[in-house]
């Protein structure tokens, strides 16, 4: 016979203080937990969401980031005349060549040491129909030919001497904000755009960073694939799909904020399990005449066993519940920090996943296993005699 | 020194629960140790700088080189030593996860402005008499098991083609702190590749390092030499090289924010795990207590006792924690030592964690106190278990 789940439950409701040390415990490491997953997952989300499926970027062979990538002007009009890009109802290519830069910005409320890289990107005339997940929400279109950019709308808030009709000085040239973009969670949405044609000039550069067109249809990719890297004159170069490039410059920072974030985090679990397990051994030299009393009445062993790990799992299942709830609050903040991979300022938000919700209630339930394990075998190893005897 | 005993006593009465408390903390005052040393090898670069070496670089960013032609006019300002300068190579060694630093560099002077990377005289002879040749660090030619006369294959990024380098030196660090994963090569073999292959960007360099000759002339050379590049193509920023080094650290800032606020919240743990079993003793401890107030024992009596026996448990755990925090630290020094120079425990490291233990066993001890002395020797004695 069982012992209802109820007997686990209550006997935590009447040691309330106690309980809620240890819920407290468990709550803060899965907190700490979820919110390192919660931070690595959203700075992934927010790259993935950056590039389309739609879209081939080409940059050079060995470049990991826009920025260390060169395209030369007779290669970019190769790429150009290809079948494969898609054409606008114009006639001309969706095709943008970018030029991508950076220039140092101050964070706001920070001292003039502490610079940050922003991205600036020079686009063609398709570059934002190319994106439409940027959208213009104040001001205009920065006007082609004209020191002109138009800015993120982020940049604004976390940055100083940025707004809207302001100027930023750069390259030996001041250039007018005449307009503000909303690129919501993308990567985009910590960039300065303007004109490729002034940037290049400005920055006195002879070549593009990279080449964006959208895919005339699906077998498109691979079929341009395969001429980049038969065709003597692009052999230099690679072609990705968009979605996947910036996918790939989020590996490096997101990996390292979960190792460095779930090594810290397993250490943490251990004090948590402890907490558990002398919370538990409590209980159960606390109810020696009590198990005696159950065992006298006729339940197993196993049962004793199982209400015990029971009760240990509903503290770390409600600790892991209170930490998870307090994580998601997370999701309202911004972190804003420089990619490893392409030296540029990224700013993202933690992201809370089903598979993040899962992995943690998992890791909760472990602790709760592991440490309500030892304490629940001893509970079921009493002898009765003995254990009514006690006082 | 009865009162001690029966502290001590009192504590060891459920061994396995104090074994596991003291555990516990130990765990996790050794958590904060590593937390914070982490922290602390961050800033170690900027630790490290010289207080008599500045960086001049392009005032737009990093990433925008310089004109050669700019070192002449430097070295005209009153009070500068030296001026030597280095290019960020990037490229790829063996797989793209393979990071250190490869600067093209001036293989004359390069040396000379960084004395704490000491190069053997026959090593650094043989190296600026070969073009191709390399300097690497002690920590790379470790790593990559590198000797005299290897070569090294580098698949360049910034600057596209196939690099061949010879390695004919190997420099040591000066002291244990000193970085020994660069690798430095001469700029000279980079520049005659882009002359023939990209004229645009040849006759540049990454950033002027200037030696002064008193530290205390740094701001006002930094002004000069900024004053003589000022209106031109690449106007530079001069900062000291701590500067230069911090402003790195800060582009991770909200990393280390994250890291730090975490070492905080292992403090709580510690807390809620201490305060759980005092309270536990406590609370079993209830009908004792009485007894002791029958025999004349005052509240005061019992605060000492509780607050006593709090403290030693959270002292015990400490001091575990902290001898735990050596062998850890060292283990993840190995782990890690390629993202991180040198990483070693700071005194004040020691210090904190273990005032930090303190105050946990002092605010652990105030709940049960707290009850002790509300609770009435007839309460007291009526409580069961």
């Amino acid at each position: 016979m069982k012992i209802p789940l109820s007997y686990s439950f209550r006997n935590l409701w009447t040691r309330k203080l106690t309980t809620g040390m240890t819920v407290a415990g468990v709550g803060l490491v899965v907190f700490v937990f979820a919110a390192v997953l919660m931070l690595a997952a959203g700075l992934q989300r927010t790259l993935v969401a950056t590039g389309s499926d739609d879209n081939a970027i080409v940059l050079r062979k060995s470049a990991e980031s826009e920025t260390l990538s060169s395209v030369s002007l007779d290669e970019s009009d190769i790429i150009a005349s290809q079948p494969e890009v898609s054409l606008g109802s114009d006639g001309k290519p969706i095709l943008t060549k970018e030029v991508t830069t950076m220039i140092n910005l101050q964070k706001k409320g920070a001292s003039s040491n502490d610079l940050s890289n922003i991205m600036v990107r020079g686009v063609s005339p398709a570059g934002v129909m190319l994106r439409p997940q940027v959208k213009i929400v104040q001001g205009k279109m920065f006007t082609f030919g004209a020191s002109e950019v138009i800015v993120s709308k982020q940049l604004i808030d976390g940055f100083e001497g940025v707004q809207l009709g302001g100027s930023i000085r750069f390259a030996g040239r001041s250039w007018n904000i005449v307009g503000l973009f909303d690129a919501g969670n993308t990567g985009f949405a910590s960039e300065i755009w303007g004109d490729k044609d002034q940037i290049m000039q400005a920055f006195n550069r002879p070549t593009f960073s990279d080449v964006v067109f959208r895919l005339k249809d699906k077998d498109a990719f691979n079929s341009f694939k395969s001429k980049i890297e038969t065709d003597p004159r692009l052999n230099e170069l690679k072609v990705l799909r968009e979605k996947e490039f910036y996918a790939g410059e989020s590996e490096t920072l997101a990996s390292f904020i979960r190792i460095l974030g779930l090594v810290v985090t397993i250490i943490f679990s251990f004090g948590a399990m402890i907490g558990a397990m002398i919370t538990m051994y409590a209980a159960v030299a606390n109810r020696t005449v009590e198990i005696g009393t159950l065992r006298a009445l006729g339940f197993k062993r196993r049962s004793v066993l199982v209400a015990f790990l029971f009760e240990s799992l509903f503290l770390a299942l409600i600790g892991g519940g209170i930490g998870l709830a307090v994580a998601s609050l997370l999701q309202l903040v911004t972190v804003s920090t420089t990619n490893f991979t392409t030296w540029s300022e990224i700013s993202f938000s933690f992201a809370l996943s089903p598979g993040i919700i899962i992995g943690t209630l998992v890791f909760a339930t472990a602790m709760g296993i592991i440490g309500g394990f030892l304490p629940s075998v001893r509970a079921s190893k009493l002898d009765i005699i003995s254990a009514l005897r006690s006082s | 020194m009865k009162v001690i005993k029966l502290i001590l006593r009192n504590i060891f009465r459920h061994k396995l629960r104090a074994a596991l408390t003291i555990l516990g903390i130990a765990i996790a005052v050794m958590s904060f140790g590593l937390l914070r040393t982490i922290i602390g090898a961050w800033y170690s670069n900027s630790d490290n700088a010289a207080p008599d070496r500045l960086v001049t670089r392009d005032a737009i960013s990093f990433i925008f080189q310089l004109p050669l032609a700019d070192r002449d006019q430097i070295k005209q300002i009153p009070g500068v030593k030296e001026v030597t300068f280095q290019s960020w190579f990037g490229g790829i060694y063996i797989d793209k996860n393979q990071f250190f630093p490869r600067l093209a560099c001036d293989p004359e002077t390069i040396f000379d402005i960084y004395p704490e990377y000491v190069v053997p005289t026959d090593q650094l002879d043989a190296f600026k008499k070969e073009r191709d040749a390399c300097v690497i660090g002690e920590r790379l030619a470790k790593d990559y098991k590198l000797k005299i006369g290897d070569i090294m294959d580098i698949n360049g990024d910034i600057y596209p083609g196939k690099w061949q380098f010879v390695v004919r030196g190997i420099y040591k660090g000066q002291k244990e702190t000193t970085e020994e994963t660069n690798m430095f090569f001469h700029w000279d073999y980079l520049n005659e590749q882009l002359l023939k292959t990209a004229p645009p960007r040849a006759n540049k360099i990454g950033w002027y390092v200037v030696k002064i000759a008193n530290p205390s002339d740094a701001a006002r050379i930094s002004e000069q030499i900024d004053g003589l590049f000022k209106n031109s193509d690449a106007e530079t920023k001069t900062e000291t090289e701590k500067a230069f080094a911090a402003g790195f650290v800060a582009m991770s800032s909200a990393i280390i924010t994250g890291l730090q606020v975490v070492s905080y919240v292992i403090i709580g743990i510690i807390f809620l795990v201490l305060a759980n079993t005092m309270l536990m003793s406590a609370r079993e401890r209830t009908r004792e207590y009485a007894v002791l107030k029958t025999l004349g024992f005052t509240s005061k009596h019992l605060a000492g006792l509780i607050f006593g026996e709090s403290i030693a448990i959270a002292v015990l755990g400490g001091i575990l924690g902290i001898v735990l925090t050596f062998p850890v630290v060292s283990g993840f020094a190995v782990a890690m030592a390629r993202f991180f120079s040198h990483i070693s425990i700071e005194l004040l490291t020691v210090v904190l964690a273990a005032i930090f233990a303190l105050l946990v066993g002092i605010i652990a001890g105030i709940f049960p106190v707290i009850r002790s002395t509300k609770t009435t020797i007839v309460d007291g004695l009526r409580q069961i278990g």
